[in-house]
């Protein structure tokens, strides 16, 4: 049985008009091995917590969120306020306490989230 | 495990930039991010000492990081420049009330006087007003190309020397990307000017031409700049939706690529022989345009006259609503033959056409001088009026003037048509000519090809990230 993980999370840039508005969330993430059991992975990655994020939190217009299971390219992930291109983005892999920032370079200028919306792949 | 700074400094990395690839500490990505800045506004020499500047401020990302970013640039190097902000209100509901406020906040913030000015002073006409009239669907045309108007408008009033707006290197990537896309030659040779501006105008400068989109939203996080993030409440264009998606999927793979389009841009000549519409003023309003009349003028004249999709919209739309209206004029003037027909009656015979005609125009000249001073289309400039060089206008804006009587020489040319060969043919053929033109430029765009910014910049959610 791993040690459950706290993460609190952080929206910001007009992220968070996808999540209630929220900016802040602590959470808890559940046991892995229940949540996801055929993923391939013994440990929480930002991988795994995107789904997460997608499946309990995330309220509406996916697509401005995700591309696909992954962070959709504009919005910047920050892990303990740090650049996630330094630790290994998806692959992070999640330590209790991390905080994890995601902020939207496609709300920031009102214009561009528009543009996003109506892209379909 | 920490990555250390790439500049030596022996702290941690924070952020890679994409530009360079480099990890930086905060402190290092702040010096880096402000010299690249300061290299952009000097290599240009974007200022001159002593310049007053208006920083187009939408309370958005960019132009936030661009007012402190000045600020701090015009202390540390002695720039000399006056800087002030300078807003557009558009009247949107719920929208630029909450901007507007953080506008205020960088007013107090950086300490720079503000001058907020509303589509409703320069224009008559909120967007509120503008949709209710129109719609949702095509209300970021009129935004985008009020708001450019009124920039200037604005500019002008305050006297500055020039204006920067907070267009970022994502932004000009990307309208190099639509530009080639639309085959849009003349806009694509202007759009990475990182200056522009002819000859008796406000010339635009964009000092974050270079600067990343993500590396000016990690600017003012680690700043703690508050800006304002908010959705577009408007329905947006498509077209540029799919050019920046592009965008932020090549980025991903390859962050160099917004680089690499801009230099694309930059460096591509244009052969001789394709002729670019040359910018000039607006016989109404005396504003930049690349028309004999301003896209601006247009919109306002349809709004006016209760025609508001004139000169905006699919080009279908546009000949089936010239279609009616050219049924209903036929109605009418179905009708006042037949008053003077009567009239006439014991009097006339083969001269009745030809008086039939000179009647219309009276009409024409009539209706014309009086909606002209009714409307204040130019917020009152368009009331000193000069000649139409017919020859040199565009054929789909001569022929919306022509419909629509916009110019004095409305009925001249009219009865030049009527008294011509091609008499029955004359709305087919234009209905024709502007669907090509339509396809060709138009969907977002106008045809008023004056700047790179095709629609409302930030205010309903158009496109380009404004100011
Ligand atoms: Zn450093
Ligand atoms: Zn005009």
């Amino acid at each position: 049985m791993a040690e459950p993980i706290h993460l609190t999370l952080l929206f910001a840039g007009g992220a968070e008009l996808l999540f209630d508005r929220v900016k802040r969330r602590d959470v808890v993430l559940p046991d892995l091995k229940d949540y996801l059991p055929d993923c391939g992975s013994e440990k929480w990655t930002v991988r795994q917590l995107v789904l997460w994020i997608r499946e309990f939190l995330l309220k509406e217009r996916e697509a401005l969120f995700l591309q696909g299971d992954e962070v959709r390219p504009g919005i910047l992930v920050l892990i303990n306020d740090e650049d996630w291109e330094l630790c290994g983005t998806m692959d992070y892999e999640l330590q209790n306490k991390d905080s994890v920032m995601f902020i939207s370079t496609l709300h920031g200028s009102t214009s561009v989230t528009s543009r996003i919306e109506l892209y379909t792949p | 495990m920490p990555v250390p700074c790439r500049g030596g400094c022996g702290n941690n990395a924070v952020l890679k930039r994409p530009k360079t690839g480099d990890a930086l500490c905060k402190e290092c990505f702040f010096w880096a991010f402000e010299t690249e800045i300061h290299y952009t506004i000097t290599k240009a020499e974007l200022f001159n000492k002593g310049d007053s500047v208006a920083i187009g401020a939408s309370g958005g990302k960019d132009s936030t990081v661009l007012a402190y970013v000045l600020k701090t640039l015009n202390q540390r190097f002695n720039y000399g420049l006056n800087l002030m902000l300078l807003s557009i209100d558009e009247g949107i509901t719920g929208y630029r009330d909450d901007s507007l406020e953080t506008v205020k906040q960088n007013r107090d913030d950086y300490e720079m006087p503000l001058k907020i000015l509303s589509y409703k002073d320069l224009y008559g006409w909120t967007m509120d007003e503008i949709v209710a009239q129109i719609g949702r669907k095509n209300n970021c045309t009129f935004c985008g190309v009020f708001r450019r108007q009124a920039l200037d408008r604005g500019a002008a009033m305050l006297g500055v020397k020039c204006i920067a707006t907070g267009h970022n290197a994502d932004d000009i990537a990307e309208t190099v990307l639509m530009n080639v896309l639309r085959g849009d030659i003349a806009r694509l040779k202007r759009c990475t000017a990182v200056a522009t501006g002819s000859e008796g105008t406000i010339p635009r400068v964009k000092p974050l031409k270079y600067t990343y989109e993500k590396e000016i939203v990690m600017y003012a996080h680690y700043k703690k700049l508050v800006y304002f993030s908010t959705e577009c409440v408007f329905a947006p264009n498509a077209y540029r939706g799919h050019a920046r998606a592009l965008l932020k999927d090549l980025e991903k793979i390859r962050p160099a690529c917004i680089m690499d389009i801009i230099y694309s841009g930059e460096t591509m000549s244009v052969k001789e022989q394709v002729s670019l519409p040359t910018q000039r003023i607006c016989s109404r309003c005396k504003f930049v345009s690349s028309q004999e009349v301003c896209k601006a003028c247009v919109l306002l004249e349809g709004l006016n006259k209760g025609l508001p999709k004139l000169g905006i919209g699919k080009s279908s739309k546009a000949k089936r609503m010239l279609e009616e209206y050219n049924a209903k004029q036929a109605e009418k003037e179905t009708v006042l033959k037949d008053v003077i027909q009567d009239l006439n009656d014991t009097s006339i015979s083969d001269d009745t056409g030809h008086k039939n005609r000179k009647k219309d125009s009276n009409k024409e000249n009539a209706s014309n001088g009086e909606s002209c001073n009714k409307n204040n289309c130019c917020g009152g400039s368009c009331r000193s009026k000069t000649n139409v060089d017919v020859a040199a206008s565009n054929k789909k804006l001569d022929m919306l003037l022509e419909q629509y009587g916009l110019d004095d020489n409305t009925s001249d040319k009219k009865s030049i048509k009527e008294n011509g060969v091609t008499d029955t043919n004359v709305s087919d053929e234009n209905g024709v000519t502007d669907t090509n033109i339509s396809d060709h430029s138009d969907d977002e765009t106008p045809f008023n090809g004056q700047e790179e910014d095709d629609t409302c910049s930030s205010a309903c959610g158009g496109i380009s990230v404004g100011f």
